[in-house]
């Protein structure tokens, strides 16, 4: 895909002392474990392939060892991979100079780290500006560009504190702005919230939406926690033991999981919150059923829809996104996505 | 031997899945006790023949190689090229000292007084104390200062200070781009790290005697020894220091795109910044420890006074320079500690207002050049009145540490003889009546039994060396000393360090004593304990355990405290008696920590070895200490230290081997300290 904002083709990670020689050998297709026992090689990653598109906000999502950590690693060659191709736009990242990989570190990818990453002994005007200085920017257009991304994060008046002043909610504001500070083209976020409670998650989470709206950047999310995924994510990708499981939007994911293992793990999702009408509806028995109703795009999702479809007594006709009309929900098909929930 | 194999099975290990091998191991002490009841066997009808004895004058042919070799390349000053370019350094160094000293301490001829005066210098001294730290800091700098020349050893104090302030910005100059380079780079590492570890296991007195040969007596040796010893600990911290930036910080710095170049300068650094200060501070307190001991190859300085005072016996004249050292060694910990909590403070808006501040700084800068100027040209501010009080001191001090004697020989003189028939005598009986052959195998042995065939390889080779060097007698009963002193340290370690672990208000009383003791130059020790047990091996050994028993206790207390609450909640509410606590739970798992304090009391009782032959422990003491005070005795001298050397090593490696070998808990444990002794 040539309009892909980032584009990651047949991506391995092995690692181990002879771990180039591996690739291409049957060994490869050894479970992890049996490996591991043969020759001392770890699969990080293995033969991950998918696009980003401009603007995507896009989530890896898998528990501890699944590769994600590595993965958004490799994208930026902090580790460098065994083997695959990394586009971005119309550059290849894998087969770059050190020079150059540097020049798109500084300029055209950020990242936001777990653990903050904030430099302790530098105030947090200073931090935010720290990648502007390493550009070798004139220090009043720095300051003011990073006071700007202070205020856009909502921390204006904290300038002037040291890191360990702050929250960690708070601090991770602080992370969001250097990223920002860059104007990347593509925002990495590796697994920014995890370390925050549930409450600050929330609001940090709803940050992000609205940067995104404001700024509109893509964004490549890693993270261990699916409602997180299923709330930021334009696109989800499962990853298991480096290996991508499934892809796809979150009510697909929800609806239509690829195997038993992400089955369980979307099990306790509620489903009224993610699914979409084009999940429950069913097929129309012929083009005039339930003519007059209300209609509804089939991208309205199960809760949003179920005041239509209650109050209508009878059907709800359903339209897709060419407004043909594709199918028809009623008071019970909401009912069993709701109630299936209670149970 | 079978005692050395089990714990291996246990190393190499099975796969991760299958069931660990549950080979019981044999208990080592059951060989170590079989070996050590063969060898009193043996020694019973052996005893006293083949003992090695070199009676005081004599010398044998290695010795006097030895000496010959030195006198050729004294002889060669001029044409062999190592000696031109040590030389050479000599003859810098040299040249430093004697300008700095002409500025601060010595008459600059033809004017009868030093460039600067005690005024001068003493408000300067003042003002850098302000500068760098806070006004608390220049109140301590300026009482210490006006105490050096209250007490008549202005110029003593100048020099000292002299010595470490070289040796200092020369550590810093080869420390800190060693420390770097050791902190990012792993082979380097694996390149600096035997060799620091060889130089901390060194007994400093060691170093002396080579190094005079090539840069002579006086002040160039002196600031050479020094450096040697006070590096180390400054490429380690600093190392240390850059190795411990989270990963994360690094990771942080190569996403934005820093170069090698940048994440060095604006991220390791600076995160190291506090960790190497503390590397600085302790350089700082080697540096004088060292400084002070360098007077024996005539390095100028306090050391001098209270040299002298111990070779005529006299504790009352060592007192009052001995205790101006320990005023030097105080307000340089504290200078540099304050120095490095200052940036913190300041960057967060602590302390005064930036423009008071400054005002300050400019307007003392100002009083103190005014005194430098005064100095120069008021004979009373050039030189410091001469009050009389160190006399008066070490007179009245020579009468009151009599008096104290006197009371206290009925304690200290049972003690000193219990320790002395029941402990030293029987063991040094044991050790240097041996027959060589018969200590040599059976040392050999146990090494092999408690640390297999990479302990036994090195104790040979030392076991060896030592026999050549023709010392063995001496070598034994400097070893008898040793073990002797290094029981009683652990005696006393494991007795305070579990106090202080299990009750927090001993530690709080007991902590800052072991800090005071750690920064005391190991020199000083020997003033009050010559003072309290005369001259003897036993003085020695006391002299010994005061240096090394802070490091061990610390040890053992931290270790004792590391076992987790929550276990020590669970065997408390099974009904454990304190003792029990003790002996079930908290020794037993802190044997790691124990053996660490073992290893390194032992280290530090040895590097003490040759400064206690100046109190009459003798044997290789003795024969280093004479081996620079007689030419014709050099060569034994010589050899006496790297018979030193060989006992250190030998020891360090069983210690180190026998824990390698031990079970599993033990070996996660490193087996030094992240500063050794010398």
């Amino acid at each position: 895909m040539a309009d892909a904002a980032l584009s990651v083709q047949n991506l391995w990670k092995v690692f181990g002392p002879n771990a180039e020689k591996l690739i291409g050998t049957p060994d490869l297709e050894l479970s992890r474990k049996e490996l591991q026992a043969k020759s001392g090689h770890v699969i990080g990653v293995r033969d991950v392939s998918f696009d980003v598109a401009p603007g995507e906000v896009f989530v890896v999502m898998g528990l501890s060892g699944s590769g994600k950590s590595t993965l958004v690693r490799l994208i930026t060659r902090l580790i460098e991979p065994t083997s695959g191709t990394v586009m971005l736009g119309e550059e290849n990242l894998t087969t770059m100079d050190e020079e150059k990989l540097r020049e798109v570190r500084r300029k055209r990818v950020s990242m936001v780290f777990q653990h903050f990453g904030l430099l302790p002994h530098r105030k947090v005007i200073d931090n935010v500006s720290f990648g502007l200085e390493i550009r070798g920017e004139d220090k009043t257009r720095r300051r003011a560009r990073a006071q700007n991304m202070v205020d856009l994060v909502g921390l204006s008046g904290y300038e002037q504190n040291f890191p360990d002043q702050l929250s960690g909610g708070m601090q991770q504001r602080v992370g969001l702005a250097r990223a920002l500070a860059n104007d990347p083209d593509i925002l990495m976020f590796d697994e920014p919230f995890s370390a925050l409670d549930p409450l600050i998650r929330r609001d940090m989470q709803n940050e992000v939406i609205r940067l995104h709206h404001e700024v509109g950047k893509t964004m490549v999310f890693i993270t261990h926690d699916l409602a997180e995924a299923l709330k930021l994510g334009d696109r989800i990708m499962i990853l298991r033991d480096g290996a991508i499981i499934q892809i796809g939007t979150p009510d697909e994911v929800v609806a239509a999981p690829a195997d038993d293992y992400v089955k369980d793990f979307v099990s306790d999702v509620p489903k009224s919150h993610v699914l979409t009408l084009k999940w429950v509806m069913r097929p129309p028995a012929n083009s005039e059923e339930g003519i007059g109703a209300p209609t509804l795009p089939d991208t309205t999702i199960v809760r949003d829809a179920a005041r239509t479809v209650l109050a209508t007594d009878g059907l709800v006709r359903v339209v897709n996104a060419q407004d043909e009309f594709v199918g028809v929900v009623d008071d019970e098909d909401i009912l069993r996505v709701v109630v299936a929930e209670e149970g | 031997m079978s005692t050395a194999a089990p714990p291996k099975v246990i190393r190499q290990g099975p796969a991760p899945d299958a069931p660990p091998v549950l080979a019981e191991p044999t208990p080592r002490w059951k060989p170590v006790a079989v070996v050590l009841l063969l060898w009193l066997a043996v020694w019973w009808f052996t005893k006293g023949t083949d003992t090695l004895v070199l009676a005081g004058r004599d010398r044998t042919p290695v010795m006097d190689t030895l000496a010959a070799f030195r006198d050729r390349m004294i002889a060669g000053r001029e044409s062999n090229p190592v000696m031109v370019v040590t030389g050479a350094l000599a003859d810098a160094l040299r040249g430093t000292v004697s300008f700095l000293q002409r500025v601060i301490s010595i008459p600059d001829d033809p004017r009868p007084v030093p460039q600067i005066g005690w005024l001068g210098v003493t408000a300067v001294a003042t003002w850098v104390g302000y500068a760098v730290a806070n006004w608390r800091i220049a109140l301590l700098v300026l009482g210490t200062f006006l105490s050096f020349g209250a007490f008549g050893y202005w110029s003593h104090s100048m020099d000292l200070l002299i010595m470490v302030g070289i040796a200092v910005v020369l550590s810093l100059a080869v420390g800190i781009p060693l420390g770097i380079l050791a902190g990012t780079n792993k082979r380097a590492n694996s390149i600096i790290e035997p060799v620091l570890d060889f130089l901390q296991t060194m007994p400093t007195f060691v170093y002396l005697l080579p190094i005079v040969l090539f840069f002579g007596i006086g002040s160039a040796s002196a600031v050479v020894c020094t450096l040697l010893y006070a590096v180390p600990p400054l490429i380690r911290i600093s190392a240390h220091g850059i190795r411990t930036v989270p990963p994360t910080m690094v990771e942080v710095a190569d996403s934005i795109g820093l170069t090698r170049w940048q994440r060095l300068l604006k991220v390791q650094l600076p995160l190291a910044k506090r960790t190497i200060i503390v590397g600085l501070n302790q350089t700082t307190l080697a540096a004088l420890s060292m400084a002070t001991i360098a007077s024996f190859v005539n390095g100028p300085g306090l050391g001098k006074p209270v040299l002298d005072g111990l070779r005529i016996n006299d504790t009352g004249t060592a007192l009052v320079p001995g205790l101006l050292i320990v005023a030097m060694a105080i307000m340089l910990d504290r200078a540099t500690t304050a120095a490095s909590e200052r940036g913190d403070i300041m960057a967060r808006g602590g302390g005064l207002p930036p423009r008071l501040h400054r005002a300050i700084l400019i307007g003392g800068g100002v009083l103190a050049a005014v005194a430098v100027m005064i100095s120069r040209q008021s004979l009373w501010a050039a030189e410091f009145p001469d009050l009389g009080w160190g006399r008066a001191i070490a007179k009245g001090a020579g009468d009151v540490i009599t008096a104290i004697t006197d009371t206290l020989s009925p304690i200290t003189g049972p003690f000193k003889d219990a320790i002395t028939y029941a402990l030293l005598n029987p063991l040094q009986a044991f050790l240097s009546e041996s027959p060589w052959w018969l200590a040599a195998a059976a040392i050999a042995l146990l090494a092999y039994v408690l640390g297999g065939l990479r302990a036994l390889v090195p104790t040979v080779v030392c076991l060896a060396g030592m026999v050549f060097f023709g010392l063995w007698n001496n070598a034994m009963v400097t070893l008898a000393m040793t073990l002797v002193a290094t029981i009683l340290c652990m005696v006393i370690a494991v007795v305070v360090g579990v106090a202080m672990a299990r009750k927090r208000s001993a530690d709080l009383l007991i902590r800052p004593i072991l800090d005071a003791g750690q920064t005391i130059p190991a020199f000083v020790y020997l003033i009050p304990c010559l003072a309290l047990f005369g001259p003897s091996r036993f003085t020695g050994i006391v002299a010994a355990l005061a240096y090394a028993a802070p490091v061990s206790i610390k040890l053992v207390a931290d270790g004792v405290k590391g076992v987790s609450a929550t276990t020590m909640e669970a065997v408390r509410s099974s009904g454990a008696s304190t003792m029990q606590q003790i002996r079930k739970v908290q020794l037993p798992m802190a044997k790691a920590s124990l053996m660490l304090a073992t290893n390194q009391g032992l280290l530090f009782v040895l590097a003490m070895a040759v400064i206690s032959g100046m109190v009459g422990a003798g044997a290789l003491g003795y024969d280093v200490v004479i081996g620079f005070s007689r030419s014709e005795e050099w060569g034994k001298g010589f050899a006496a230290g790297a018979t030193i050397v060989l006992l250190g090593i030998m020891i360090d490696r069983i210690a180190r081997r026998a824990a390698e070998a031990a079970p599993d808990q033990w070996k996660r444990f490193p087996m030094r300290a992240p500063t050794g002794p010398f």
